[in-house]
């Protein structure tokens, strides 16, 4: 009988999920994270490699931490995401984008910082994840303005 | 929106008109602004998506986003769209030149 239940309960559960997960493809779990590391495993991100490959632009010291412009790119073969972490923000992560055929893994957009801390952008490729880090100091923090 | 080509790729800077709230700053009054920003990012090639975006509220204000896309020729259709977090959309389109 509990069984029975619980398959049923699975199911519904199944099914009222599915049209959500079409409709909001945003990862409110990853998003809501408070710590970098639980943002990652959410988006189920263990181990990732360094690597000079995955490249980030971004200003050694932004005075403005309302306006910090970073570009981010990979050189790595069949990049097809690439996640952007603010380490020291309240909600460290920031973007991932996902790219399909068509498009170049390169993305200059501007962020805010709370305070200065690494940026850690990870591309992923072949189903494998690689890593870069790249500190910015931040002379006004940028989440209440 | 822009896009332009370059050697072997073309780029698109689109500007997206929005207040990007964290939720965390105070009006003229002191009450929180609610948490107001946009969540999803779509690029398409002549309809094809080539780039989905989720994002945070810890991109700026007024977002300026530049793309990069493998090849690309005069005249291809570029479209770019975005919902936000209370479910507010806007798209744009422009042809590359």
């Amino acid at each position: 009988m509990n069984s029975i239940r619980r398959a049923l309960v699975a199911a519904l559960v199944f099914t009222l999920a599915r049209p959500f997960a079409a409709l909001a493809a945003w990862n409110k779990e990853a998003f809501g994270a408070k710590t970098p590391g639980d943002a990652l495993k959410t988006l189920g991100i263990g181990n990732a490699t360094p690597s000079k490959d995955v490249v980030i632009d971004a200003p050694q010291i932004a005075e403005n931490g309302a306006v910090v412009p970073v570009e981010i790119s990979s050189a790595i073969p069949g990049t097809t995401a690439l996640i952007v972490v603010a380490e020291k923000n309240p909600f460290p992560l920031v973007a991932r984008f996902d790219f399909k055929e068509g498009a170049l893994p390169f993305v200059k957009v501007n962020l805010k910082m709370a305070e200065t801390s690494d940026i850690r952008v990870i591309a992923e490729a072949g189903g494998k994840h690689y890593v870069a880090t790249k500190e910015v100091k931040i002379t006004i923090g940028g989440c209440g303005g | 929106m822009r896009a332009t080509l370059g050697q072997g790729y073309t780029d698109v800077r689109v500007l997206m008109t929005h207040p990007m709230e964290t939720g965390q700053r105070k009006d003229s009054d002191g009450k929180l602004v609610p948490l107001h920003f946009i969540q999803n990012v779509t690029v398409k090639v002549n309809g094809k998506p080539v780039v989905d975006a989720q994002i945070s509220q810890a991109v700026s204000r007024n977002p300026v986003f530049t793309f990069r896309l493998k090849g690309g020729a005069k005249g291809d259709k570029i479209e770019v769209s975005w919902l936000d977090n209370q479910g507010e959309s806007n798209s744009t389109e422009a042809a590359v030149a």
